[in-house]
């Protein structure tokens, strides 16, 4: 009995395995989004205003991180239903 | 562009909603996806809301308001008032012959009220034991990460008038 390799598994299987990693990398980056938008709003009731600008930048990157994950899910999703038809 | 899907010329609903039974993992996966980038974005618009009032604060005028008067509270004494509302809640102090503190009684962790210890000479929050400096409102131990906003008091005419709040 083989042990079927990564280029074995049937397209649905794969793009199910790469949706399922591509979104939990979103979770945790919604995590540290989270994260940071509670500190940052700890330190503007505290009058630190210091810290509003690079929470403000970092939490963009991390949305943009998110949208391209949400393309390559979307890309995926549709390169694999549309394999079998 | 590789980043985008193929161009399909499925109407929108045939890609929404599922025909067939296992097309169905696909498209509640995608769609939690799509609902978790929202709120991705959402965190982002909350973080440039933030940044917008810090690059642009208001300028917050508070009134004045006659809190007690000279002499009404014995030393060690504490007289609770609103300041500048109704809804907010304040403390006073007086610490000695001549001096009297006030702060916002709302505890900055979780909101309970505080009190004065007057053994500990210290604010106490009785939720999740914040204490705070009677001196300066600074927080002396517990989860609170904030001082208590202070009431600014001026004397006048043998009143004590509460001017403003200083909130760092």
């Amino acid at each position: 009995m083989t042990v079927p390799t990564k280029v074995d598994l049937p397209p649905k299987t794969r793009g199910l395995t790469a949706i399922a990693g591509a979104m939990s990398l979103i979770a945790v980056l919604l995590v540290v989004q989270i994260w940071l938008l509670s500190a940052a709003l700890e330190a503007f009731l505290a009058r630190r205003h210091h810290s509003a600008l690079p929470a403000a930048i970092f939490s963009g990157v991390m949305f943009l991180v998110c949208f391209g994950l949400y393309l390559f899910v979307d890309r995926v999703d549709s390169d694999v239903r549309h394999t079998d038809e | 562009m590789k980043w985008l899907r193929r161009s399909s010329s499925e109407p929108l609903w045939k890609e929404e909603f599922s025909v067939r039974t296992a097309d169905e993992r696909y498209v509640t996966r995608r769609q939690l996806t799509k609902f978790l980038v929202l709120t991705s974005f959402g965190m982002f618009v909350g973080n440039l809301w933030i940044l917008v009032r810090s690059m642009f604060p208001r300028g917050t005028s508070y009134p004045q308001q006659t809190v007690v008067r000279l002499g009404e509270v014995p030393v060690g004494g504490v007289k609770l008032f609103t300041y500048p509302t109704k809804d907010d809640h304040c403390i006073l102090v007086r610490t000695s012959e001549n001096e009297h503190v006030s702060y916002s009684q709302k505890c900055t962790h979780l909101s309970c009220a505080v009190y004065y210890s007057q053994e500990n000479n210290r604010l106490e929050c009785p939720c999740h034991k914040g204490f705070f400096s009677i001196a300066d409102g600074s927080v002396i131990q517990g989860p609170p990460s904030r001082p208590l906003p202070r009431i600014v008091l001026e004397s006048r005419d043998g009143d004590l008038v509460a001017v403003d709040i200083k909130t760092s």
